[in-house]
């Protein structure tokens, strides 16, 4: 085992400033999507008063949690004391923050009065979970800076297991706060399930790791950079491991629903005769998003083969954003349950009229915005990996660090 | 779930303080005899409010859905009068099934029909001013809160427009402003981005009226199916009336205790 | 009957004061108060005119939150109060909106460069049933009765 050394990206000028050109572009065309809807309202959008949360929110969790999931990475190798990941510590870290900020924005700018953010940051109203997710959010940004920190710099070396740990907690609090958005909200019954935070949990790592993988990949590649089979197929394996549990989530997640019968309506309606969220159900979320995903990582020869490993990745994040669409948007479209034991003939607010749910398409603009916040975060990386040594020069077999650590330290749950 | 108990058990449990009753009275006394003079206006009698609002009173609807009318508007129209939600115009461009669902609505009128009986049911839907709102425990900056005297409102100088408060709320009262808003009435400023529902007609309250546009209109339509009143007093008409009929909350199993009751279904 | 008599014999001292007013103050320095609103037939504002050029905004402020939390509608610095006032009535009776650049609040923030969005909800000018009364106590402190707006034309209702 040699020692890892961290470089700068190196890939050709040309080639790194078309990168940011593109990405720069994306950004701009969500900024003047972003003024279009700041000028005109929101009528511009497809959310409405029935659902009121729209394809913005959609990217915006999505990111969030992923950036909490992209961090995973960096605490197996601190935390859960994995040498062989110790090397993919840095970027694990930037791209958690980069997501995040990526996630904030889209969040932000969606706001109504978003100038008002300073009331935001300066009132807050301590018994909603809203406003300790920002508490959640700004620590997660300070706490994964400590923590470059101290994966960077010797000085910081003391510290960094400390902070590694603390980086865990606070990033399962992030993710569970996340998940509590949802799943404190009484009124809408495919929300009101405490499993939500979990079940958010999980798909932050699944998620998380996935959007790591092809960061890493494509990074390396670009810049003739090595990786092993080893460090690859581990975190192949883990992908694995972490869409398995997202399923059974999922699984769980139906399955309480059903114990009451009060919500056979909604898992019928979601699962049978939804319409886009049905379909969103079963073909983003569990055949691109899972079993096909499933099928590549645990098959024996594409499962070894790089191209196919990526697709797996970019599956995953196809059906992440399908389920967070069914979560956000599906529970919102479903109408609320006011009158039990009655239909509803007629209403002046679509109230769920014969049960029927409230429509939404999602409008350029938002979708826009959406993709905004996504080359946000991978601007930031792009600009980090360039300037600072993030990554490191080799990920092949022969420089990497043994599996386990050489007092034999077991590691339990570090893949759990 | 019907209550028959409503005069003890309901939304009167929150302890009514007993001292400022004789003022109470007072006003009542001013109320009654302003009905019988049909020339004096109300206002006159009270006055604009010069003392902070206290939890003397709270404020609450008893819908008696027996006598709300199918086909009738009446509420509806004198709400959007009432509060300049009939300003609201759709910007050109915008697909009107879409913005149907993006106005702004305050109160709506639902139909319902019993699925074991095949009763019909009509009823007005608004903010049902919880004395546990959900919406202001989940709003992130406090904007949402509830009035000492119980009506839940927006405060829309610190409304950062997250919507959260829509996606909290049971009984989709609130409204979020989706367009540019021009010419606003005085007394009700509403605008671009921002989220609103029925405040209980407040600038009538500090004004002391006694009712709201809705129950005036009710009334006048001849239906009488809204009364609106203090349900911490024991004598109000509300009190009288929730003491007669059997009621219900919506959504009572979220236990917000609501200060709107639905009589009659 | 009497009430309006004392009204219009006080608008009319009023109106006869802002002329002599306007020809001291044109003398003395530029004023932001418009001629053709209510406050240009007065002489003092509902605090004294330096402090209010300073601390308006506190006053508003502090205002706003006794009205929307302790719903407290009998204070003189109401925003409806200012509107009310200062609003320019053109000649055919139309108010402009009070935040227009040349008018009373837009004026001064356009050249003090103070972004007010106060009006994106707020009424520039008086609107609609209730915007008497909502002025009421402003005027009551200095002096009058209500706005005249509510009585002179019949927009009141
Ligand atoms: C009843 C009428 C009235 C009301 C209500 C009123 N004002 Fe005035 N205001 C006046 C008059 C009259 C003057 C001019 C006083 C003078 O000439 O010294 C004035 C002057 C001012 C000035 C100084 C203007 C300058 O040229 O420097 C400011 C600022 C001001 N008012 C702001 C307000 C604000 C803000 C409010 C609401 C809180 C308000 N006013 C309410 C009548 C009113
Ligand atoms: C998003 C809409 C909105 C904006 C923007 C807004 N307000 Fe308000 N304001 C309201 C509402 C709603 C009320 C409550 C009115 C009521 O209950 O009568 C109110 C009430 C007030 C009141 C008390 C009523 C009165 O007429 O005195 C004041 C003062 C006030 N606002 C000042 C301001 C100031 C100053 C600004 C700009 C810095 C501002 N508002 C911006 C919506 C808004
Ligand atoms: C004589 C000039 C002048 C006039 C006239 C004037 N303002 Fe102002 N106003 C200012 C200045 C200067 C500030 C900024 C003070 C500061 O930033 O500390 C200000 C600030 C404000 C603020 C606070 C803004 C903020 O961002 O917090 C409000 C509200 C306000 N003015 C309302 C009004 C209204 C309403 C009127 C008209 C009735 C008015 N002002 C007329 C000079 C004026």
């Amino acid at each position: 085992m040699k020692r890892i050394v961290y470089r700068e990206w190196r890939v050709p000028p040309a080639r790194y400033w078309s990168l940011l050109g593109i990405l720069a572009s994306v950004i701009g065309v969500a900024a003047l999507a972003f003024a279009y809807m700041e000028h005109e309202g929101h009528w511009v959008t497809g959310m409405s008063n029935s659902v009121v949360w729209g394809v913005p929110h959609v990217f915006a969790v999505f990111l969030i949690i992923s950036a909490s999931g992209a961090l995973n990475v960096a605490s197996i190798g601190t935390v859960f004391r994995k040498p062989l990941y110790k090397p993919l510590g840095r970027l694990s870290g930037l791209l958690a923050a980069a997501l995040l900020v990526g996630g904030l924005l889209v969040l932000v700018l969606d706001l109504g009065r978003p100038e008002r953010l300073v009331v935001a940051m300066t009132t807050y109203n301590f018994r909603s979970i809203f406003a300790w997710n920002i508490f959640l959010y700004t620590g997660f940004m300070a706490i994964v800076i400590a923590y470059l920190w101290s994966m960077a710099d010797r000085k910081g070396d003391p510290y960094n297991r400390a902070i590694g740990i603390v980086a865990t907690f606070w990033r399962l609090a992030l993710t569970t706060g996340t998940g509590a958005i949802f799943g404190f909200l009484v009124a809408r019954q495919a929300y009101d399930a405490a499993i939500l935070a979990p079940m958010f949990v999980v798909m932050s790592f699944a998620y998380g790791l996935a959007i790591y993988m092809l960061v890493l990949m494509f990074s390396f590649k670009e810049d003739d950079r090595p990786i092993g089979n080893r460090i690859l197929f581990r975190l192949r394996n883990l992908l694995g491991i972490f869409v398995l549990s997202v399923f059974y989530f999922t699984l769980v997640y139906h399955l309480t629903k059903l114990y009451g019968a009060k919500n056979y309506d909604l898992v019928g309606w979601l699962l049978l005769d939804g319409g886009i969220y049905t379909f969103l159900f079963w073909v983003g979320w569990v055949l691109i998003g899972g079993l096909i995903p499933l099928g590549i990582i645990y098959h024996p020869i594409h499962g070894r083969d790089r191209n196919w490993i990526a697709a797996a990745c970019g599956l995953v994040i196809v059906g992440g954003l399908s389920s967070l669409y069914v979560i956000i948007i599906g529970s919102q479209a479903y109408p609320i349950q006011m009158f039990p034991g009655q239909t509803i003939l007629e209403s002046g607010f679509f109230d769920g009229v014969q049960g029927a749910a409230s429509s939404y398409s999602p409008r350029i603009p938002e979708v826009l915005l959406g993709f905004g916040g996504v080359a946000v975060a991978l601007l930031v990386t792009a600009v980090g990996v360039r300037v600072l040594q993030f990554l490191p020069e080799s990920l092949a077999d022969e420089v990497m660090p043994p599996d386990e650590e050489a007092s034999g330290r077991a590691a339990v749950g570090a893949q759990a | 779930m019907t209550d028959h108990h409503e005069s003890n058990t309901g939304p009167a449990e929150c302890g009514p303080s007993q001292p400022d009753r004789r003022t109470f009275m007072a006003t009542a006394a001013g109320v009654t005899a302003a009905l019988v003079a049909p020339g004096v206006i109300m206002h006159s009698v009270a006055g604009p409010r010069t003392e902070a609002v206290t939890s003397d009173v709270r404020w609450g609807l008893l819908v008696d859905t027996a006598k709300c009318a199918d086909g009738c508007s009446a509420c509806i129209e004198a709400c959007d009068r009432e509060n300049g939600l009939d300003l609201q115009t759709q910007p050109s461009g915008a697909q009107p099934t879409r913005w149907e669902n993006q106005k702004s609505v305050w109160i709506r009128k639902v139909k319902l029909q019993d699925n074991q009986t095949g009763r019909v049911t009509n009823l007005p839907l608004m903010c049902q001013h919880c004395e546990h709102p959900p919406c202001v425990d989940v709003c992130p900056t406090g904007a949402s809160f509830k009035r000492a005297d119980g009506i839940v409102l927006v405060d829309r100088h610190t409304c950062i427009g997250c919507r959260y408060c829509m996606m909290a709320c049971p009984y989709k009262a609130r409204s979020f402003v989706h367009e540019v808003m021009s010419n606003q009435l005085t007394r009700v400023p509403r605008g671009k981005g921002c989220v609103e529902s029925c405040t209980l007609c407040v600038h009538r309250r500090d004004y002391g009226e006694e009712s709201t546009a809705c129950v005036d209109a009710c009334q006048a339509a001849g239906h009488e199916a809204i009364i609106f009143g203090d349900l911490k007093d024991p004598e109000s008409p509300i009190r009288m009336r929730l003491a007669e009929l059997a009621s219900r909350q919506i959504r009572e199993d979220l236990a917000l205790n609501t200060g709107v009751r639905y009589a009659g279904f | 009957m009497a009430k309006a008599v004392v009204r219009a014999g006080l608008v009319a001292v009023g109106l006869a004061w802002a002329l002599i007013a306007q020809v001291a103050l044109a003398a003395e320095m530029k004023t932001y108060v418009v001629a053709g609103s209510q406050a240009a037939t007065l002489d003092s504002c509902v605090e004294p005119t330096d402090i209010m050029r300073r601390k308006h905004m506190e006053f508003i402020q502090h205002q706003r939150d006794k009205t929307v939390h302790g719903g407290i509608r009998s204070s003189k610095h109401s925003l409806s109060g200012c509107v009310d006032c200062h609003v320019r009535d053109e000649p055919d009776g139309e108010a402009v909106p009070i935040h227009q650049k040349q008018e009373f609040c837009g004026a001064c923030h356009a050249f003090t460069a103070v972004n007010l969005n106060c009006f994106d909800c707020h009424a520039a000018v008086p609107k609609g049933p209730g915007a008497a009364l909502a002025s009421k106590a402003a005027y009551q402190a200095v002096g009058l009765e209500q706005s005249p707006r509510a009585v002179s034309d019949g927009k009141e209702h």
